[in-house]
């Protein structure tokens, strides 16, 4: 660990000669117990803080920091960035809006890594980790992290797009260190399967491998070595391309695992193959989390039942499972803390939940047909209810239906009053109470009222401005709000801003928040993370006005093709020490 | 609150209609309706254009124009997720059987039929009947029943005339006809 080159010299002594400061520390500690001491510190709140203590202490965090977190890429410059932190071996990085995943953000809007990879390569030789969010990364980024870094170890790509398998060869072939190789969520020009292949037949250091979301089929003979060869492997995730009898053979070679993605769960077993499956998933001892099950038939759950005991984490998002084989399934894990299934379950499968599963505290449950406007299957209120009698630890929810009420609801806060992040998504807009006919006003209040730990909210329904009153005045916690079609007024917006005083991140669509809402939040805005406001009724001048008011904000508009000249369709509102983009595409304009 | 549709008196019939119509139209969302509805079109087609870069299954905008862009809020990559429709190889398909005359119905599960003979075996088994054999000619001659079948059209047709593989897939209940209405069928008008 590294200390301040300048070390400031005892009280008596003359000033460094580079020193600017004219006046002397009081701190009675040399830098190199001060750097010692904050060393130790890892949260990024923290070290912040310390660093507006003074000048010194300024300089011996900026110099003990070693880790890199970036909410928003263009809330800074990599130039501004390497020239405070110059020992950075971890960086995290996030890009575009969250709306994006939502098909609302252009493609080529920016927040491509590359020229932060390049002032990296400059300064930080030592990089060891880089995880991505929402970024664009060319098989050229890919290229320079592979090669200019020899002490590599994790990447990690998470809803990132611009490369292909190109670009994944390049890493295979040069990151000698590699531990971690993470790719989710990710959307890439999957060529073909043959960039694993490229990791060297002397290369062992892997603990994390998920290549899930790719699709092509990659070399199994290649992978079950790399398998055998990493004896730290902890976590690995295949694609759909992995067939049973080879994911039979993978457990075999790595029964230590963790984390288990499976592959496709679809195959004609012959009856020795079901239970050697069987044993070898019985075998996995230290399994915490399973994951993919593409395509599982109910005929073959069971061979999973071993191995259930002992997790923490099921994944099952991609698995249409019907209520009676998921609840045969969920009986056996007693120990599930976070659950991802589809609406397939329906309510029935819910209650098997809050039955067997007392100590859970995730739970999301994804729509299987999302477009499905007329059925309207999946789960219901009650699913809902059920899970929150059974689980009473329950504090993190996302919730896909087609109907809620406002009592079903309060009934759920009051048996989980613990949730820090709530989301709820009625999915056909603005759809009230289905018993009351109420706007579900009622409903959220409800959630801000009761549930004081608050971080995180998604709110659906018919809503009014009644909702955003609740909101302002009793999520004192909140960080996160997103909203759709609700609200009746700028009023609504208004009592969010003025009231939220954690409020860091603010997205809405399609509501009828206009230039006096937008305007209400000036001072707010630099305290914020960001604003995101689509299809709004916020015009361009205003915008206008908002930029020059703040002039540490970046405020970005998108038109539509075919709307009025002074609509503003799409509007992110970001603070920035960086002043405007320079990557700006054509599309967008900076303000 | 402006703009507020009041629910407190009237049944609000509207809200709970099964419609095909945008969803959120007509409803307190109405004055952002306009743009949403323009959006719609205006939206697909945006994204057709740009996204031809990386037109991948699920990515394409969904056909049916009463879809708003970005909603529901899920990843494109799940809509790729396999129906549950496609798990009926180990669900069975039940179709209801009734017979003229007689007060319930039953169901069976065609899939556990190989073919019609199999099939007319055991309704005549069900139903305590003779229903005779098939010829394309005459239908079910020498008994006073004959097996119909209401097609996905809703037209009732008769048994036997297209292939098992066919029928399976096209029948979606069973009806036992009885007396005059039965030979009827096989006979030309």
């Amino acid at each position: 660990m590294q200390t301040d080159p300048n070390p400031k010299k005892s009280k008596d002594s003359p000033s460094n000669s580079d020193s600017t400061e004219s006046t002397q520390s009081a701190s009675p500690f040399p830098d190199d117990v001060l750097g010692k001491v904050l060393s130790f510190l890892n949260s990024d709140k923290d070290r912040s803080s310390v660093s507006l203590v003074c000048k010194d202490w300024y300089n011996a965090e900026r110099w003990t920091r070693t880790k890199l977190f970036i909410g928003n890429c263009y809330s800074v410059s990599p130039e501004i960035v390497a020239t405070r932190f110059p020992k950075i071996t971890s960086v995290t990085l996030k890009g575009k809006p969250r709306f994006s995943d939502f098909n609302l953000v252009p493609q080529n809007w920016g927040a491509d890594v590359h020229y932060w990879l390049v002032m990296f390569a400059k300064v930080y030789p030592f990089l060891e980790e880089l995880r991505l969010k929402r970024m664009t990364v060319s098989d050229e980024s890919l290229e320079i992290l592979a090669t200019a870094f020899p002490g590599f170890r994790a990447l990690s790509l998470m809803s990132c797009d611009g490369f292909s398998t190109d670009g994944l060869k390049s890493v295979a072939t040069h990151c000698r260190n590699l531990t971690e190789l993470d790719i989710q969520d990710t959307d890439i020009d999957d060529f073909n399967g043959g960039w694993l292949s490229c990791f060297p037949e002397n290369f062992g250091s892997l603990e994390v491998l998920n290549f899930a979301s790719l699709d092509s089929e990659v070399n199994f003979d290649a992978l079950e070595r790399l398998v055998s060869r990493c004896k730290s492997l902890r976590v690995l995730k295949v694609n759909k391309s992995i067939t049973l009898d080879q994911l039979q053979r993978l457990l075999l070679r790595a029964p230590q695992l963790m984390e288990l993605g499976t592959g496709s769960f679809q195959q004609e077993l012959l009856p020795g193959q079901f239970g050697d499956l069987e044993s070898a998933f019985s075998n996995c001892k230290n399994l915490r989390t399973l994951s993919g099950l593409w395509e599982v038939t109910s005929v073959y759950l069971p061979v999973l039942y071993a191995a259930c005991t002992s997790l923490t984490f099921l994944n099952l998002s991609y698995a249409a499972l019907r209520s009676v084989e998921f609840g045969n399934l969920i009986a056996y894990c007693p120990n599930l803390r976070r659950l991802w299934v589809l609406d397939t379950v329906e309510d029935k499968g819910l209650e098997a939940v809050g039955s067997s599963c007392p100590l859970l505290e995730e739970l999301r449950v994804f729509p299987a047909d999302p477009f499905d406007q007329q059925l309207h299957r999946g789960v219901t209120e009650l699913g809902f209810v059920a899970v929150s009698r059974g689980c009473s630890k329950l504090h993190y929810v996302l919730y896909f239906c087609w109907q809620m009420t406002n009592a079903a609801v309060a009934t759920i806060v009051q048996n989980c009053p613990n949730f820090t992040h709530f989301r709820l998504c009625i999915m056909n807009p603005g759809r009230p109470d289905y018993l009351t006919n109420e706007p579900m006003d009622e409903a959220f209040g409800a959630v801000v009222k009761t549930c004081t730990k608050l971080q995180r909210l998604s709110v659906s329904g018919l809503l009014t401005d009644l909702t955003f009153e609740y909101i302002g005045k009793h999520a004192k916690n909140l960080e996160t709000l997103s909203v759709a079609f609700a609200g009746s007024s700028d009023l609504g917006m208004q009592c969010v801003l003025e009231g939220c005083p954690k409020l860091r991140k603010l997205e809405i669509r399609d509501c009828p928040f206009g230039n006096a809402a937008l305007l209400s939040g000036l001072e707010k805005y630099e305290k914020m993370r960001s604003l995101w406001m689509s299809s709004c009724n916020v015009t361009i001048t205003a915008c206008q006005q908002l930029a020059r008011e703040m002039p540490r904000l970046n405020v970005e508009v998108m038109k539509d093709k075919e709307s009025d000249d002074s609509q503003a369709d799409k509007v992110y509102v970001y603070r920035s020490v960086a002043g405007p983009r320079r990557d700006a595409p054509p599309f967008v304009l900076t303000l | 609150m402006e703009g507020v549709m009041s629910h407190g008196n009237d049944l609000n019939l509207k809200a709970t209609e099964l419609r095909l119509g945008l969803p959120g139209t007509d409803e307190s969302t109405s004055k952002n309706n306009k743009r949403t509805a323009n959006e719609l079109v205006k939206n697909s087609e945006l994204l057709n254009g740009k996204s031809d870069a990386k037109a991948r299954d699920g990515e394409t905008v969904p056909a049916s124009k009463s879809q708003i862009v970005g909603w529901p809020p899920v990843r494109s990559f799940r809509k790729n997720v396999v129906q549950p429709k496609k798990t009926e190889a180990e669900t069975g398909n039940f179709v209801k059987v009734s017979m003229d005359g007689a007060p319930y119905l039953r169901k069976i599960d065609l899939k556990i039929y190989k073919g019609y003979q199999e099939l007319l075996k055991a309704l005549e088994n069900m139903f305590k009947l003779t229903i005779g054999e098939y010829s394309e000619r005459e239908g079910y001659k020498g008994s006073e029943y004959a097996p119909a079948y209401e097609d996905k059209d809703g037209d009732l047709m008769l048994v036997g005339d297209v292939p098992w593989d066919m029928f399976m897939s096209t029948c979606k209940r069973l009806r036992i006809m009885k007396g005059s209405e039965a030979t009827g069928l096989g006979s030309g008008v």
